[in-house]
């Protein structure tokens, strides 16, 4: 891998950040405004619940993981969809660049802007709700690391997407996180879904982070095996969403949907 | 006296669109400090067969080989001695024209990049634009900037696909005998499709005539209007483009 070429793809990145504040903006405004709807829910229901449960580290910490996920998935597909908007791809694919080194450069990418993220969420969430992430104790990095892994193979298989069904079907990508967020129990436990959810949730590694996460709240041993359960099978789903993007580029080259992508439907 | 090597080479090259041959069968080459012509109505397979060259569109057969670098068993090191710069591929509009050229000068690895880049803003009257958007700039200021990146490592094969399409004349002119130094100098190829018939007059050394994915005559041309028995480049190639069309209406 030439890191000079993965640093092409980092550093129109950065320029286009650096150069527009209205990209700047949603890392931090969306992530406060989140932390505050769901700070003052939380503080609430702390209020009126009268029980042992802390809401704030079991609700509004999974809200800022939740958050941290999708931020990480769109951190790849926003980067890719830079080249979209640009109709990018024919100068992109006519210099030496590997699809291994784009896809290097679209995660490392989304690590810079998803990891900023985190900072300023885990900040103000101290600040105003009190809410430490040292509560999740040890367990904090592989429930980070999972939601990455995760958060990347789907950014990963969304921009496959698009770049097989055409720009049009960036809004088939956004709603993605919403519609996982059910099945994973982001918010409550597996245990009240019923059976045929349980089943899908089985395949979300989410599922194991938030489970995992509600455990170490609730004072029990971080279950350990659980977690390196998810963290296997957020790894194989990255593997078979970059095998799935190098094969959508390979078809796009052999019809020449690379050279002809432009800013409507293609499919 | 022998030949310099080509420093393009393709061979028996098709591609199939379904049942549509787009390319059929098409073999030439281009030698150093050379500039080739490639000529023919719109859908002759002129483009066709440039994208092919730079790799964003995999043949159906036939090989392709950049200075000693088979395309298909060396994807980035053929493109690495390539370049191309096409009306229809702006560089991203969003960026500016400097950040525009470091980002390309990256993906193409080459050496002291600043100094690359402040000789190719000279070079193309582009140093009062550097901080200026790309997206903002007029269509002859874009062309200028596609050439700059198409210079950027210095390539050893230059793909043109119409470069002086939207710029006024005397700023042709310029680029022309920009280019046209350029080869002379024996630095590159170059592959040049064109409509206008003046300008492929004026640059190329040699051209060859594409039509419904074949190439039909080839040659010197100042030489083949008259061998065809017409007084200009224009004439054969409106008379190429009718029987090209006579053809297709007759299968």
């Amino acid at each position: 891998m030439n890191r000079s070429r993965v640093g092409a793809v980092v550093l129109r990145i950065l320029y286009l950040y650096r150069g527009s504040p209205q990209r700047v903006f949603p890392i931090f405004v969306w992530v406060a405004v989140d932390i505050l709807m769901w700070g003052f829910l939380t503080r609430y229901l702390n209020a009126v619940s009268r029980g042992p449960l802390d809401f704030v580290p079991a609700l509004l910490g999974a809200v800022l993981l939740w958050d941290f996920l999708t931020r990480v998935m769109q951190g790849v597909t926003m980067a890719f969809f830079e080249d979209v908007w640009s109709r990018n791809f024919l100068n992109l694919f006519a210099t030496p660049l590997r699809i291994s080194e784009y896809l290097a450069g679209l995660v490392i990418a989304a690590v810079g802007s998803s990891l900023l993220s985190l900072v300023v969420m885990v900040v103000f969430a101290r600040a105003a709700f009190g809410l430490s992430f040292l509560t999740y104790g040890v367990a904090l990095a592989p429930l980070v690391a999972v939601l990455f892994l995760t958060g990347i193979a789907l950014g990963v298989a969304a921009a496959g997407v698009v770049l097989r069904l055409g720009p049009a079907s960036e809004w088939l990508i956004w709603p993605i996180p919403m519609i996982v967020a059910p099945f994973a129990g982001v918010f409550y436990p597996l245990a009240v879904l019923p059976g045929w959810m349980r089943a899908i949730a089985a395949f979300l590694p989410p599922s194991y982070v938030f489970e995992g996460m509600r455990a170490v709240v609730a004072g029990d041993p971080a279950p350990w095996a659980r977690l390196a359960a998810g963290a296997a099978l957020a790894a194989g789903y990255l593997i078979l969403a970059c095998f799935f993007f190098a094969s959508v580029y390979k078809t796009a080259i052999r019809t020449g949907l690379i050279a002809r992508y432009s800013a409507e439907s293609v499919s | 006296m022998t030949l310099p090597p080509p420093v393009l080479s393709v061979e028996n090259l098709a591609k199939s669109f379904g049942g549509l041959r787009a390319v059929d069968g098409v073999s030439f080459s281009v030698s150093t400090g050379e500039i080739v012509g490639l000529l023919g109505p719109n859908g002759a397979g002129k483009t066709t067969t440039i994208n092919m060259i730079l790799g964003v569109l995999e043949p159906t057969s036939g090989r392709i080989v950049i200075e000693g670098v088979d395309l298909r068993l060396d994807r980035s090191g053929a493109l690495a001695l390539t370049n191309f710069a096409a009306v229809y591929a702006p560089l991203p509009g969003n960026l500016t024209v400097e950040q525009n050229l470091r980002v390309f000068a990256r993906l193409y690895d080459i050496e002291a990049v600043e100094a690359r880049i402040e000789d190719l803003l000279e070079t193309y009257d582009l140093k009062k634009y550097r901080r200026t958007k790309a997206g903002v700039l007029s269509s002859g200021e874009q062309t200028r900037l596609t050439l700059a990146k198409a210079m950027l490592n210095r390539p050893r094969l230059l793909l043109l696909d119409e470069p002086t399409a939207s710029i006024d004349p005397s700023a042709a002119r310029d680029i022309r005998a920009g280019i046209a130094g350029h080869v002379e100098g024996g630095q590159c190829g170059v592959l040049w499709t064109s409509h206008n018939m003046f300008e492929v007059e004026a640059v190329c050394d040699r051209v060859l005539f594409l039509s419904r994915g074949r190439i039909v005559l080839e040659g010197d041309p100042k030489q083949l209007p008259g061998a065809h028995g017409v007084e200009t480049l224009d004439d054969l190639f409106v008379s190429v483009a009718h029987e090209g069309l006579a053809a297709g209406s007759a299968s």
